[in-house]
């Protein structure tokens, strides 16, 4: 049987090609598959029962499949449509506000300096910060009281003479969310900045100087040289960040409250649904952003399946 | 691919780049002027958590939070050392192995998913950084099942796991894009002298990731330290972490004590802010090194 | 691959469902009779002192079995909440845990989460200890009781600054018959540029909201709310939201940030003249050496005089409880008298029983035991006695996305009839 034994012959070198660096891999193969995967299979099958009491949780009371009805209502909920506005008004602000903090911090200190490690290390300090303890201090600073009873960075407003920039802060019906991305802008800028100083300082000085010696002014030195350079930088750092904006829900427990209406995400959903035993929803909320994430994820991931491939 | 021995030497940032210094004056100043102004804007916060941390109990109030302390005092410091000390070591306890574990894993697969590749390495790179994005509110309850279920003990065994676990996309991503960068012909030259896997990786590719060991164990320490979601889930004031003693602290209270709760927040963030400028230089040379290249 | 990850989780499932059964003890301890683990969100404060009060007395009682705390803080018992929940789900029980009396244990009865404990009030003799008509809010439509309360707090409460209302030409000593003439007041007091109410977040708004509701349609219309025989979408329950509507339209506007020992603080500070909070806030006026009479005055939210909003923290027997019998001693000490004495008084609440000698309590105490025995007894909203978590809930959402002014009177009452349609 030649063909067999060629078959045979082409598998055991696929074995051996693939069989070592897959037994590397398997402790996290494994851990990843059950916790990650194996849970999100357990998740979306509860997202399509009648799970919603505590009876049923335990098994007290029945359960049966509803297919995509939760999903369905969810979406159709106003309350549910202003959370996903939220969520979206939240990730944009804090994107493109670390990004541009980020940058201009990077751009500002890439020159050499005196004094520059004090100032990165200032801008890098939030990150050092968690939520759980600088969110007593930004309950504060977020105080909606103005005029008189004033407090927080609208008092502030008022001792240095701004007192127009004064406002209600998150408790904007419709924006307040974006004053919630203030202390994330505020923990993740530094972090942008370390990762494009770092991509700034990668880009070999020849390069600059032979655009400097071809007479490029400093706009087209961004425009062709760095910026080009610094892209993937960029998208590593929007990556990063924006997952973090999935966790939302840390800062929005020590700033607002789960129930207040004006800063509901669907992380908080998920969590007021799961108190309330209603767990199929709660999952059903779990699978939507999951599938959010999906989105705008897989394009990334095949980008850079590409680029290993090159 | 120079920057590789570069970052090998673990070399801070300047590259010798040498730009003319008496010029720009003005343009000097003004990015200082800039500089300090958002160094001032970063430290709001950082001002209003120190003077209130030393501040009595009717001083430290949301309505004086700009003034300086009527009666400096210590004793919120020395309240929040003695209930979160106990707190702050279990939390080295559970980090330290949490952030080597997921190091070391996070670094044999970016090597064998980038310079060790076999057939669907990209599919099962991409499965396992999907992980990343898992919402964890969602599988709490089953994951409680499933830890419980393993016999992980409360407390600290138990966040380690977590932390390692979810810890791995992130991780792997990180060493993957390093070791992108490692030539190829560095991991031939060894594969020709008949060097195995495990000895490639153990010999030419561990002693250069320095860097980038650098810049995942500062993520994981950052992150896991300041994890709050498993703290409450798996374990209790007794055996969890610093997040939930502090929350203990800040929390709960009738009159919530101010004073003592921004020490504690302070206290809590010590450990890592000493990480951060202890290996801040290192930090910037990781990452330097191509960690977070796309 | 796909296999394999399937195959792992098999027996990762498997290996949940065998351990289920077994669950760990921490610290991998005794088991039998000599501990018992008590669940609570009392961690810090008057509440931190009422459990220690009642460890010593349960100490005293049951020398042979070690008490070990599993206090819970954070968000008035919210993160307590989360973590019974996945620890009941998981099978993982403390030995006994503290719950609201009333409706908010249903969902623990429906989950088969807790034991009746009907027998143990015959064998520790609290039936005839509790007034009447407690044991019927206590009584679960299966007829069974399945908590034991420690004490009980009434909810319909107004605090008053007296220089505030004294300062904006008011008098201090002057009580209300019904919300309009204290509205009147309000309007004074906002003129005078001072906030008339202080309001914090949503529960406390909710909490609001229940006075509204009793102090218009009077105890039975408001009883009637949660057995179905008062129409919640009628014009006597609009025109309470109105008043609500109106009262919220007095309040400081950074409510929806703060807790409420933050919005009482305001009126202790003298930044607003009233609130409304349960008899808890006592606790804070005795901590700063407020004097009632002087300082402050409080009294039944006007409209809501003789009747009193209760509710009850109490215990539970959870099943699989891996120490039953450390529970039932833990349980014969919150029932005890010395116990509710102890605990009371520290807490700054009131013993269910009525047979305990109140003459060492505080003048306010004394007055709310009186008011506990006399009065018509009716089931708090916000603090889970007359409606089961998800209605709760739902009320609360209802309740902050018009308080934010997201949505109008007319859709605020159709979705809280949706809420209380289930």
């Amino acid at each position: 049987m030649p063909t067999a034994t060629r078959r045979r012959a082409g598998v055991r070198r696929a074995v051996r090609r693939a069989g070592a660096p897959l037994l590397l891999l398997l402790p996290s193969l494994i851990l990843v598959g059950v916790f990650v995967y194996g849970l999100i299979v357990a998740n979306t099958r509860q997202s399509t029962t009648d799970n919603h009491t505590a009876a049923q949780a335990t098994g007290q009371a029945p359960t049966t499949g509803v297919g995509l009805r939760n999903y369905l209502d969810l979406l159709g909920s106003e309350e549910f449509q202003h959370s996903l506005t939220n969520l979206v008004l939240y990730t944009v602000v804090f994107l493109v506000g670390t990004m541009v903090i980020g940058f201009a911090w990077a751009w500002l200190l890439d020159k050499p300096l005196r004094g520059e490690g004090i100032f990165r290390s200032v801008y890098l300090f939030p990150m050092a910060v968690s939520f759980i303890a600088s969110g007593v201090v930004w309950r504060w600073l977020l105080n909606s009281n103005q005029g008189e009873q004033a407090s927080g960075l609208n008092r502030l407003f008022q001792m240095i003479g701004l007192d127009a920039l004064q406002n209600n802060w998150w408790n904007n019906v419709s924006v307040g969310i974006v004053a919630i991305a203030i202390p994330a802008i505020w923990q993740l800028s530094g972090y942008v900045m370390a990762l494009f100083l770092a991509g700034f300082r990668g880009i070999p000085v020849e390069l600059r100087e032979a655009a400097r010696v071809d007479g490029a002014s400093e706009w087209k030195l961004y425009r062709h040289v760095l910026f080009p350079q610094l892209s993937p930088i960029a998208l590593s750092a929007l990556i990063i960040i924006g997952h973090m904006s999935l966790k939302a829900f840390d800062l929005i427990m020590s700033i607002s409250k789960p129930a207040n209406y004006q800063t509901k995400v669907p992380a908080v959903d998920m969590y007021v649904f799961k108190s309330a035993f209603d767990y199929a929803n709660a999952a059903a909320v779990g699978t939507i952003l999951l599938v959010i994430v999906a989105v705008v994820i897989v394009p990334y991931l095949v980008h850079t399946h590409r680029q290993g491939r090159r | 691919m120079t920057s590789v021995v570069e970052a090998e030497a673990g070399r801070p940032v300047d590259l010798g780049r040498t730009a003319p210094r008496s010029r720009f004056t003005v343009g000097r100043t003004l990015r200082y002027v800039v500089l300090l102004l958002f160094v001032l804007v970063v430290l709001v916060p950082v001002y209003v958590l120190l003077v209130t941390s030393f501040k009595g109990p009717g001083d430290a109030a949301p309505t004086r939070a700009w003034n300086l302390p009527q009666v400096w005092t210590t004793a919120n410091w020395e309240t929040a050392w003695s209930t979160l000390a106990p707190a702050i070591a279990r939390t080295v306890q559970m980090v330290v192995p949490a952030a080597l574990i997921s190091a070391f894993l996070g670094s044999l697969n970016g090597f064998v998913l980038s310079r060790w590749r076999f057939p669907g390495a990209d599919l099962v790179f991409t499965l396992i950084l999907f992980g990343m994005f898992i919402p964890y509110q969602a599988v709490m309850i089953p994951l409680n099942q499933l830890v419980l279920g393993l016999g992980v003990p409360s407390g600290v065994p138990s966040l380690i796991l977590l932390h390692v676990v979810y810890g791995i996309p992130i991780t792997t991503l990180i060493f993957r894009n390093y070791y992108m960068t490692v030539p190829q012909e560095l991991i031939e030259a060894a594969r020709v002298d008949g060097a195995g896997m495990l000895r490639t990786y153990a010999w030419i590719v561990l002693p250069i990731s320095v860097p980038s060991f650098v810049v995942v164990l500062i993520w994981q320490f950052t992150s896991a330290w300041n994890d709050f979601l498993f703290a409450v889930f798996f374990s209790s004031s007794q055996n969890g972490p610093v997040t939930l003693a502090l929350n203990n602290l800040a929390n709960g209270a009738l009159l919530q004590d101010y004073g003592v709760s921004m020490a504690g927040a302070l206290f809590a963030s010590l450990p890592t802010l000493l990480v951060y400028v202890l290996l801040g230089r290192y930090f910037m040379g990781g990452l330097m090194s191509g960690s977070v290249k796309g | 691959m796909v296999a394999a990850a399937a195959a792992v989780m098999a027996l990762a499932l498997a290996a949940c469902g065998g351990g289920g059964d077994e669950p760990e003890t921490e610290g991998g301890a005794t088991g039998g009779s000599d501990e018992v683990e008590v669940f609570t969100w009392w961690a810090a404060g008057s509440e931190k002192a009422g459990l220690d009060a009642l460890v010593a007395v349960f100490d005293e009682q049951h020398p042979d079995v070690t008490f070990i705390n599993g206090a819970v803080a954070g968000g008035a018992g919210s993160q307590a909440k989360d973590l019974l929940q996945t620890r009941l789900q998981a099978q993982d029980p403390p030995d006994t845990f503290q719950a609201h009396a009333g409706a908010e244990l249903q969902d623990y009865i429906d989950a088969a989460q807790i034991e009746p404990v009907t027998d143990l009030y015959d064998e520790f003799g609290l039936t005839d200890a509790f007034p009447a008509d407690l044991m019927d809010r206590l009584t679960a439509e299966d007829g069974e009781i399945y908590s034991i309360p420690s004490n009980i707090h009434r909810a319909n409460v107004v605090w008053t600054n007296r220089q505030v209302l004294t300062d904006a030409g008011l008098d201090p000593d002057a009580t209300y018959d019904d919300l309009s003439s204290w509205m009147d007041d309000m309007e004074t007091l906002k003129k005078a540029g001072v906030t008339p109410l202080a309001v914090a977040q949503a529960w406390t708004q909710v909490h609001l909201l229940e006075t509204v509701l009793l102090a218009d349609l009077g105890a039975e219309g408001y009883s009637g709310l949660w057995d179905g025989s008062t129409d919640w979408e009628g014009p006597e329950v609009k025109a309470a939201l109105e008043d609500f509507q109106t009262l919220m339209g007095y309040t400081n506007t950074d409510r929806d940030g703060l807790d409420w020992p933050e919005s009482q603080q305001l009126v202790i500070d003298g930044k607003a003249a009233f609130t409304v909070m349960g008899d808890w806030a006592e606790a804070s006026y005795e901590e700063q050496k407020q004097e009632l009479g002087t300082d402050y005055s409080a009294y039944a939210v006007p409209g809501t005089d003789g009747v009193f909003d209760f509710l009850a923290d109490s215990f539970t027997l959870p099943v699989g409880a891996p120490h039953p019998d450390g529970a039932n001693a833990w349980l014969e000490t919150v029932g005890s008298a010395e116990g509710q004495e102890a605990f009371n008084k520290a807490k700054g609440s009131i013993p269910a029983r009525t047979d305990v000698d109140m003459s060492t309590f505080g003048e306010y105490q004394q007055a709310a035991a009186e008011a506990f025995k006399s009065d018509t007894i009716v089931s708090s909203l916000a603090h889970g006695a007359a409606v089961p978590v998800a209605t709760l809930t739902a009320i609360t959402d209802a309740t902050s996305k018009f308080t934010s002014g997201a949505s109008d009177l007319a859709t605020f009452q159709s979705e809280l009839a949706a809420a209380n349609a289930g």
